[in-house]
């Protein structure tokens, strides 16, 4: 089931870099993520990439594959045509460090810009009490596996640089969807801060993001149409916001 | 030496998976500055693949459980050799672990009463895991960097600066740990990116670099898995303990590459996948040991009919004990009836309808569809043994994670050894994680606050550089690729899961050749993330715990747990009295015996005297303990 496979590798440096051709072997069921190793072992020692577990868990190996982000340890060799050459570059929203391996350190600042779940003051270890249905919500946000596919797709900052001071992305989009219904969390004006600071109505919800997402999350639908359409009423009614605690918190909601 | 980059911390912690986080987070909330180095991005550590839960006798589902329960539980796993301390704190502290991760925000699946739900596992007396899905790493992990995270943005708030007393170096390889007047001083290594050199000064290192898979072929660790920290220890002088142990999952998949190592789950076994070999017989007939023959059937009609009727019949031999199916496909593959990838067939396509197996093994259909193709509801898996756990590792001091002989070292996780003794359960990885980590990092607030800075001279400091350019300084030398599939051959062939006396003998003099050949690697390309240079290194640690497991398993005349002698096969009660202790010289490894710790009364009095006349001599019951 061995097939000669061509690809086009994306080589270089933050100031040079090009195409390079490479033939290689492939064999029947494997990923691209196996081939870059073959290039590694046999033809290119030096090859840049990364990688972790190698089974779609820890989101390490993202790069573009015939110009879509994807992971390459869930992308088969055997979905792309047999004469077709399979081109392999680094994610096009980051600053490239070599080859296929870029600076991702924007998204490690964003993280650090939204505030921590906050627990009520009073709550011991081993008290809380919450229903399944309660956790679920915030649960599908929890699955990401934080490849940052969604923020390299995402168009808002794709090719716009100087919008990354001021959007935080899908990722951290669904962070803040994740701390606003987890059901302990007291910080308020979650929805609010990312409206305000983080660039949340800077998305146009064309759900590019939704489509590459590696977890299937539906982070347009689940996440920011959700916030997008409550940040308004809350911004002007505080109640609402007291009410959905106090229900959060009762189990009620 | 100008352009080393230099850091000075309280803490150093090497490895961010569970445990080192852990440590971090009790190290800084101390008041202490805390650097975590590792190999790979922050967030992305091996913890993520944990699948089935984190054990802790939370009494969530039933409420007859508790750390005794527990306690016991972990010691027969591990078929006593585990280190008695380690077995009764993790027991006792698992679920103030578990709860804390909920008050940093981790979301555990729930019962129905809101509390956090538990499952069973194998070995486990009640349902004991509390789990998210089948995603339970993830979540700890996430919840541990999410907890780093908080405590940074605290300091920026007192201070300014969220990095001051707590900073994650990513992609950083720590290829040396430093000592001067015999006492740990620091950390060398380089930054992945940039191939830049990089001090830490600290008076105290703690070692959480998780395990050794990828000194083996087929195995579901990744890329980080190459024994690091276990090969850092014994270069700075501590002892690893039983590195004979290692559990191997016989059903990992060997074929197509894009899998190979991944594991197929007991439940395939357990729902009607059948193992037959190139031949296309159901050879697991012809491996049911005497003590088993009762309850496992001897041919194909009894095996099909316990699917429906489990009363009257006796259980298909695809269910027998995990060493025994690795056994078994061990034997088969080297008779030469293997499949041309070395394994054999595992079917569950021909006995169950599609839409069953899509229901019943949802994700188990998915990733083999996804990752490689293979639609499990049309052909079989072709699966051989993987090797999965190291039970093995630093010698430890049970309540500190102070690593025996080296002052300011400690070690937590899977890098250690110890608390599973022969063999680990299932789910008491997640919280060793967290409660050595935890003890990891106290010991190390206690040690620095009594010891003080410990600073680093010039010469250790020239010494740790010369050894990272040495494979640039060689041309036309050994390739670190080819030497590591050497290498994982012979640990695959020799040392694997079923091991003799005389392959380990040829495993140890391979291994001696293969490491005096790598003395002579030469890297291509400059020192920018080159993956060949990094292996380079890495292959040095996995050299090392190659020898150490190699030595300690030749020593190891019986058979226990995750240590399965061809020509020992019994389990014996001398050998559980003794641990496998390896050090290194600067040439070799040598493994000495050294007497297990005895159970104390209180301790010994909570197993039924009859259980544990199975496991220990006559002198060692009519004792009773050890007060």
């Amino acid at each position: 089931m061995a097939r000669t496979l061509k690809l086009r590798i994306w080589r270089g440096d933050d100031k040079t870099g090009g195409l390079q051709d490479v033939t290689v072997e492939a064999n029947h069921g494997e990923v691209v993520l196996d081939i870059i190793h073959r290039v590694q072992a046999t033809q290119m020692g030096d090859l840049a990439v990364r990688w972790n577990c190698k089974a779609g868990k820890c989101g390490s190996c993202s790069m573009e594959i015939n110009g879509k982000p994807r992971l390459a340890c869930m992308t088969q060799v055997a979905s792309y045509p047999e004469d077709e050459t399979i081109t392999i570059t680094p994610l096009r929203a980051f600053p490239v460090i070599k080859d296929l391996v870029t600076d991702v350190s924007f998204n490690y600042k964003k993280a650090m810009e939204i505030p921590s779940v906050e627990m009520p003051a009073d709550l011991k270890p081993g008290e809380p009490r919450m229903q399944q249905i309660d956790v679920e919500r915030s649960q599908e946000f929890r699955k990401c596996i934080e490849c940052f596919l969604c923020q390299d797709t995402c168009h808002v900052i794709r090719d716009h640089e100087e919008n990354k001071k001021s959007f935080a992305g899908p990722r951290f989009f669904i962070r803040i969807a994740e701390l606003d219904m987890h059901p302990l969390d007291m910080l308020r004006n979650r929805k609010k801060s990312a409206q305000e600071e983080h660039g949340l109505g800077m998305c146009n919800i064309t759900k590019c993001c939704t489509e590459v997402c590696p977890e299937h999350i539906r982070i347009t639908d689940n996440a920011i149409i959700p916030m997008k359409e409550r940040v308004v009423d809350e911004k002007y009614d505080p109640v609402r916001w007291l009410g959905s605690k106090i229900r959060k918190r009762e189990g009620i909601l | 030496m100008a352009n080393v980059e230099k850091h000075s911390y309280d803490v150093v912690v090497i490895g961010a998976g569970g445990a080192g986080l852990r440590a971090a987070v009790e190290a800084r909330e101390a008041g202490l500055s805390v650097a975590i180095v590792c190999k790979s991005l922050f967030g992305k550590a091996h913890t993520v693949m944990a699948e089935g839960g984190a054990a802790a006798s939370m009494g969530n589902v039933n409420d007859n459980d508790n750390w005794m329960v527990h306690f016991r539980d972990t010691m027969r796993g591990g078929k006593f050799l585990n280190h008695y301390r380690m077995a009764e704190l993790h027991a006792k502290e698992a679920p103030d672990r578990i709860w804390e991760l909920e008050m940093w925000g981790a979301l555990f699946d729930r019962t129905k009463e809101g509390k956090i739900s538990q499952r069973n596992f194998g070995g486990h007396e009640y349902p004991r895991l509390a789990h998210v899905g089948d995603r339970t790493g993830l979540e700890l992990i996430r919840t541990m960097q999410q907890r780093i995270v908080a405590l940074q943005q605290k300091d920026k708030k007192e201070f300014g600066d969220a990095e001051k007393n707590l900073r994650v170096f990513a992609e950083v390889t720590i290829t040396e740990i430093l000592k001067e007047n015999g006492k740990v001083a620091g950390a060398y290594g380089y930054r992945r990116e940039s191939g830049g050199e990089i001090l830490f000064e600290a008076p105290a290192v703690v070692i959480a670099t998780g395990g050794v898979g990828k000194t083996f072929k087929i195995t579901s660790n990744s890329w980080e898995g190459t024994g690091d920290g276990h090969a850092l220890a014994l270069k700075a002088g501590a002892n690893l303990v039983d590195m004979e142990f290692l559990q191997f999952h016989p059903t990992g998949m060997v074929w197509p590459l894009s899998v190979k190592g991944i594991l197929v789950t007991e439940s395939v076994r357990g729902e009607g996948g059948i193992l037959t070999n190139s031949l296309g017989e159901r050879f697991m007939f012809k491996y049911i040991p005497d003590v088993f023959k009762d309850k496992y059937a001897d041919n194909e009609a009894e095996a099909d009919r316990w699917y429906l009727d489990q009363d009257n019949n006796r259980r298909p031999p695809e269910l027998l004990p995990r060493d025994e199916v690795a056994r078994a496909i061990n034997a088969e593959v080297k008779a030469g009836r293997g499949t041309e990838h070395g394994g054999v067939f595992l079917d569950v396509s021909k006995r169950i309808p599609a839409e069953v197996i899509k229901k019943r093994l949802p994700s188990m259909w998915h990733q083999f569809y996804e990752l490689a193709g293979v639609d499990i509801t049309k052909e079989a898996m072709e699966v051989g043994p993987t090797c999965h756990y190291v039970m093995g590792g630093v010698e430890v001091e049970p309540d500190t994670a102070a690593a025996v002989g080296v002052e300011g070292l400690f070690a937590a996780g899977e890098v250690a050894g110890g608390m599973h003794g022969s063999n680990r359960l299932g789910g008491n990885s997640l919280t060793d994680l967290l409660v050595f980590g935890r003890r990891a990092g106290m010991g190390a607030v206690d040690y620095v606050k009594s010891h003080g800075k410990n600073p680093v001279s010039d010469a250790t400091i020239a010494k740790a550089a010369a050894k990272i350019e040495a494979p640039f300084s060689r041309t036309g030398g050994e390739n670190a690729y080819s030497l590591h599939q050497e290498l994982q051959e012979v640990t695959h062939n020799l040392v694997g899961i079923i091991r003799t006396g005389s392959e380990l003998q040829e495993a140890i003099e391979k291994i001696a050749e293969i490491r005096k050949r790598s003395a002579n690697i030469s890297v291509t390309g400059d020192r920018k993330f080159n993956p060949g240079f990094h292996l380079a290194f890495d292959l040095d640690n996995m050299l090392l715990v190659a020898e150490s497991t190699a030595k300690s398993a030749i020593a190891r005349e019986e058979s226990r747990g995750g240590h399965t002698r061809d020509d020992f096969p019994g389990m014996n009660s001398t050998w559980r009295q003794v641990n496998h202790i390896s050090s290194f010289d600067g040439e070799k490894v040598t493994v000495k015996p050294q007497p297990l710790a005895v159970l104390p009364k209180e301790l010994f009095d909570l197993f039924d005297v009859h259980e544990l006349e199975k496991y220990m001599t006559p002198e060692e019951i009519a004792k009773g303990g050890s007060n």
